[in-house]
């Protein structure tokens, strides 16, 4: 398959990597100010993961997503100012301020949720990839998780599933090289990748800093999803700049290098697809300013509106449990 | 009447409602073998896509329903063993239980989990013989305990029309017991318990097959000169509050006798509620006769002793109806 990137493709991969990172730190930001309460997983230097394998989705296919999703919700299409409002925990967020950072859904854009629990989502998609195939949909259901994700016994039921049943999905293991500070070659005894092999299912890695890379593999695996080839798992090579969770930049953590770091930030993904475009011709520096700048733009008006949007109701507190409600289900803390 | 086992009345519910929506779908461990009887018939009915056998992969079972649902199935997965829910337990309780909450409502997760032959005895030992319904309350999942064939059958077409999760606790000891069902499909509301036998001095309120005993011990306790009325939950959440308030009220006296261990159990969180809303009507402590708090050990003598009994349940009523 020759797998091509238009111009117009390549810029927008650009301004939605840009604005994942630009997002990331807005958050760490309203985090500090404590504008954003709980714990947020912010994904700054994995930008080109989410962007290279929601590139090669269409509308109408699914993913889930991890404790580390902001980038993949606006990889799959979420709005900012929703998000944001989520996750100051407002009425108007995705999820009506009912989730937060690590559960942000919008099932309308296939999003089948972040979730906190590592690979939860993996046996969801596996389930919506069945719908699919039973129904003769041509559509593709994508499952993020981390290297951590790989020893969980979720990771081993979901992908017998999805390759004992030939199920249209892509698990996208994304390796930022630490289960939080536990480097994975600690408690990987094998290239990752080939755990695929023992569930009979393609398995690859690629270079998860290289956005085309990223998307070339999974067009491949979405494409033979589609045919009806069933499964397939990639393994993104990619990295976290920042901490693990955003108070960790105070923490004084040495699990790894400083020199480590900036050996991965000399590889960013955004800078070098940005050079990348700018060395063919296809794109200038006042292009990139251009884009840059709406991306500012477009983070500043999310906030205000977030920032100005209503608090749910106390009183609704104990709405959206059940599709069908009981009287006195579900019950309040006291009668009084 | 026809009368049919319960099993029977659980494979027709399968069987009628599988008919009247393409949506549902069953999957499971050993469901096209059809193990015990209540999966018969449904493979060669339905076909490979919609009765699925899964690995044994509680966990992702569970997920793939879940999953499933929010793409606008409805998925009935079953459990052949009650306690195989525990290893299934976060995708139950931390994901399927919150996720409509967590979304903000964006969907429904309409998925019904069978859990067969709950409360199991006769030397199934530590690991086979659990209630374990108590955590599917706590986790705020709907739960029900179907105590005769013919709830079994309305109370199972319910669970799977409910738009929420569901789970449905099939009491080993009342799985091979017959009663009249009738053949046209009908489905018994959620959230409404029923007297299964009027009387004035005591309210035993019996969860499953202690149904069953309650009512065996009642008969026996007309000729010791007390009449004893005896009330099924059916659904333990959502509870009816107001049937059992009303129930016990009318009595004044109060047994709850249930197989589930003693601490937080189901006869726990009864007592309170009874407290709360009845205390003034009360003319003696609510008794409990429940399960010990042990594992189930395998010899024989020592499962009767760690299990509510009807001895234990005459006595109970003995003593406050003195």
């Amino acid at each position: 398959m020759n797998i091509k990137i238009t111009p117009d493709a390549a810029v927008e991969m650009y301004r939605t990597m840009k604005l994942i990172r630009r997002f990331e730190e807005w958050v760490t930001v309203l985090v500090e100010a404590d504008e954003i309460a709980g714990v947020t997983h912010e994904s700054v230097g994995q930008e080109a993961v989410p962007v290279g394998v929601c590139s090669a989705l269409r509308d109408d296919d699914v993913m889930t997503s991890t404790h580390r999703g902001h980038g993949h919700i606006i990889a799959k299409g979420g709005a900012v100012p929703y998000m944001f409002s989520e996750l100051m925990g407002r009425e108007s967020g995705y999820n009506k301020g009912r989730g937060g950072s690590m559960h942000i859904a919008d099932v309308s854009l296939g999003i089948y949720g972040a979730n906190g629990i590592v690979t939860a989502g993996m046996p969801m998609a596996c389930g919506a990839a069945f719908v699919f195939k039973s129904r003769g949909e041509d559509r593709v259901a994508v499952s993020f998780f981390g290297d951590g994700g790989v020893n969980h016994g979720l990771f081993h039921e979901a992908m017998n599933l999805a390759a004992i049943w030939e199920l249209p999905a892509v698990f996208i293991c994304e390796n930022n090289q630490y289960a939080i500070t536990t480097p994975i070659e600690s408690v990987v005894k094998v290239p990752i990748h080939t755990r695929a092999d023992s569930y009979g299912m393609s398995g690859e890695s690629v270079d998860g800093m290289d956005v085309e890379a990223v998307y070339t593999a999974t067009r491949r695996a979405v494409e033979r999803a589609r045919d009806g080839g069933g499964p397939s798992f990639i393994e993104c090579q990619t990295y976290r700049y920042v901490g693990h969770y955003t108070a960790e930049r105070h923490m004084k953590l040495n699990y790894r290098s400083e020199e480590e770091i900036e050996l991965w930030r000399q590889r960013d993904a955004i800078e070098g697809w940005a050079g990348r475009l700018i060395g063919q011709g296809i794109w200038t520096e006042d292009e990139r300013a251009t884009v840059d700048a709406a991306v500012e733009r477009e983070l500043d008006e999310a906030i205000a509106i977030a920032r100005q949007a209503p608090w749910p109701e106390t009183g609704s507190y104990l709405d959206y449990v059940y599709a069908r409600e009981y009287p006195g289900f579900p019950a309040r803390g006291s009668d009084l | 009447m026809r009368r049919l086992r319960y099993l029977q009345a659980m494979n027709e519910a399968y069987h009628q409602e599988m008919e009247r929506d393409e949506e549902i779908f069953i999957l499971g461990e050993d469901i096209r073998g059809n193990l015990r009887g209540e999966t018969y018939g449904l493979l060669d009915r339905f076909g490979p896509n919609r009765v699925l056998d899964t690995p044994i992969s509680e966990a992702a079972f569970v997920g793939f329903g879940t999953g499933a649902a929010m793409a606008g199935m409805r998925p009935i997965v079953q459990f052949q063993i009650a306690t195989l829910i525990y290893l299934a337990f976060d995708q139950l309780v931390n994901n399927a239980a919150k996720m409509r909450l967590m979304m903000g409502g964006q969907v429904n997760i309409p998925v019904t989990y069978t859990v067969m032959a709950t409360g199991a005895r006769n030397g199934l030992a530590g690991q086979h013989a659990d209630n374990p319904y108590p955590f599917f309350l706590h986790a705020g999942i709907k739960t029900i305990c179907p105590s005769n064939a013919y709830d079994a059958k309305g109370l199972l077409i319910s669970a799977i029309r409910e738009n929420d999760p569901v789970g449905y606790f099939a009491p080993a000891g009342c799985l091979s017991q017959r009663g009249e069902v009738p053949e046209a499909p009908y489905a018994i509301p959620l959230g409404q318990g029923q007297i299964k036998r009027e009387g004035t001095d005591v309210t035993v309120i019996a969860v499953g097959q202690m149904v069953g005993e309650a009512l065996k011990v009642a008969e026996s306790m007309s000729s010791e000169g007390i009449s004893v009325q005896v009330w099924d939950p059916r659904t333990l959440l959502p509870l009816d509050k107001e049937g059992v308030c009303s129930a016990v009220a009318k009595t004044g006296r109060a047994v709850i006798y249930d197989d589930a261990n003693r601490t937080c159990g189901f006869a726990a969180e009864l007592s309170s509620l009874l407290v709360e809303r009845v205390y003034d009507e009360l003319v003696s402590p609510i008794k409990r006769v429940t399960r010990a708090d042990v594992p189930i050990a395998f010899s024989a003598p020592l499962e009767q002793a760690a299990l509510p009994s009807q001895v234990g349940l005459a006595n109970a009523i003995r003593s406050i109806c003195g």
